[in-house]
């Protein structure tokens, strides 16, 4: 379904890498080893070079605008621009069965961005992101900063979101949960991409 | 009405006033009678050479000599809006953006009072074109600075929330506008600020210079307005050339935000 072909940009060694729809791909590996690094060269964001496709369709061949909307990147410290919640999304009403599900109240749309706290950004991120149906999620550590409870609702969420259809690349530092949500798990040391040895 | 002529003993006896600020320095030890004294002398120096170079134009009026001087003013006014950049633009970019967008917008004003509403003959004639394209440049310079300062630096903080609009599919155009917007608001602010206030807080300095020089006051208004009117102009102009022409520069084709294309912060 993504198709990664010597993906490169400085500090981050050519990366190829294929993902089934379906699947749900762990990058694991130390802190400034290129995970983000790798996530943003995907979506784009960063000058880069090599070749990635979605669904046999070329990135350079579709507005940088649409690509980032069907690979959808969450960044670690998701960003904001307006004052409160509510005021990020399309449609804020509609988001509420996502919100009960990762344990946010349905009312924080009225919230000031600067009164919530990392793991709330993380989830309202994750809801964002979702907002515009992405069919690929780029996602850089998503619950590194929330309780056990909510990790098992997030990764719960995130599992039936992408289903058979769609496809997952999960940057964590976790063992269990690459173990729990991974088809795949992949190592980055020092900006080399490779499947595990042990 | 009259003029009235000053000769150096009248400088001279105003300078005494400098002299009273100098020993109150020393007297009261706030440590500034060196600065004052070195500002008071590079004061004197400046305008006195500015009297004489000026006075060398106007007794030859030539196109080559007004233009000369003309591109000396932009080169000074563009190393002001560079050092006035808390992070400029790598590169060639750096001097040649602010130059130039500035370059474009007081010259195109400044010609344009001078063919059409001021027409001296020639219209390039020194004693009107440099007095007008000064008061211009200087205004469409801050106009520039702080419009480029503002949104480099707001860029910089806001990174996150650029990018995050960016990945959820706006183009690069929808996640910078709030900050050339906000860029160009503060650049134009002090051209808005000066107009209100206009006649009520301070009176403008070249009317009160023409009005000491013993034009009637309604004439000497009629030129300020003028001014004021070339002033907007001119920092509108520039403001907008400078800001757009740096989100240009700031982002690519492929809709990122470049701001590897500023230079190593300085701090």
């Amino acid at each position: 379904m993504l198709t990664i072909n010597d993906l490169a940009r400085p500090g981050l060694e050519p990366v190829n890498l294929e993902i089934s729809a379906g699947e749900i791909v762990a990058i694991m590996g130390p802190s400034g080893a290129g995970k983000s690094l790798l996530l943003r060269a995907i979506s784009d964001l960063d000058p880069n070079t090599g070749m990635v496709m979605l669904g046999g369709r070329a990135r350079e061949a579709m507005p940088a605008p649409t690509w980032r909307k069907e690979v959808g990147y969450l960044p670690a410290e998701p960003g904001w621009w307006a004052e409160t919640v509510g005021e990020h999304f399309q449609n804020w009403p509609s988001q509420q069965d996502s919100l009960a599900t990762l344990g946010m109240p349905g009312d924080c749309g009225d919230w000031p961005i600067s009164r919530l706290s990392t793991g709330e950004r993380q989830r309202l991120g994750l809801v964002r992101l979702l907002e515009g149906v992405p069919q690929v999620l780029l996602l850089d550590e998503p619950t590194s900063g929330l309780d056990a409870d909510t990790v098992e609702s997030t990764e719960r969420l995130i599992r039936d979101y992408i289903g058979t259809q769609r496809c997952c690349l999960w940057v964590t530092h976790d063992d269990a949960q690459a173990g729990r949500m991974a088809t795949r798990c992949l190592r980055i040391e020092a900006g080399r991409l490779a499947e595990p040895t042990s | 009405m009259s003029y009235i002529t000053l000769d150096y003993a009248d400088l001279a006896i105003a300078a005494s006033l400098v002299l009273i600020s100098g020993g109150a320095s020393l007297v009261l030890r706030l440590d500034i009678e060196r600065r004052l004294l070195i500002a008071t002398l590079r004061m004197v120096v400046q305008l006195v050479l500015v009297g004489l170079v000026l006075k060398a134009l106007f007794a030859n009026v030539s196109p080559l000599w007004t233009g000369l001087a003309v591109v000396v003013m932009l080169a000074v006014a563009g190393r002001e809006i560079l050092a006035r950049q808390s992070r400029p633009l790598a590169g060639f970019w750096a001097y040649g953006l602010g130059v130039s967008t500035m370059a474009v917008a007081s010259t195109l004003v400044t010609v344009f009072a001078l063919t059409t509403q001021v027409a001296p003959d020639p219209w390039y004639h020194p004693q009107y074109a440099l007095p007008l394209f000064g008061m211009v440049l200087g205004n469409t310079m801050t106009g520039i600075s702080l419009g480029l300062d503002t949104l480099v630096t707001s860029l910089t903080r806001e990174r996150a929330a650029v990018e995050a609009k960016l990945t959820l599919g706006a183009t690069i155009h929808e996640a910078m506008r709030p900050n050339a917007r906000q860029a160009l608001r503060t650049g134009l602010m002090p051209t808005v600020n000066a107009m209100a206030a206009t006649g009520v807080v301070a009176l403008p300095g070249m009317m009160t210079g023409q009005i000491l020089s013993g034009v009637e006051p309604v004439e000497a208004v009629k030129y300020q307005i003028l001014v004021m009117f070339l002033i907007a102009g001119g920092t509108g102009l520039g403001a907008i050339l400078a800001v757009l022409a740096a989100t240009w520069r700031l982002s690519d084709p492929r809709h990122r935000l470049r701001l590897d294309r500023l230079a190593a912060s300085r701090d």
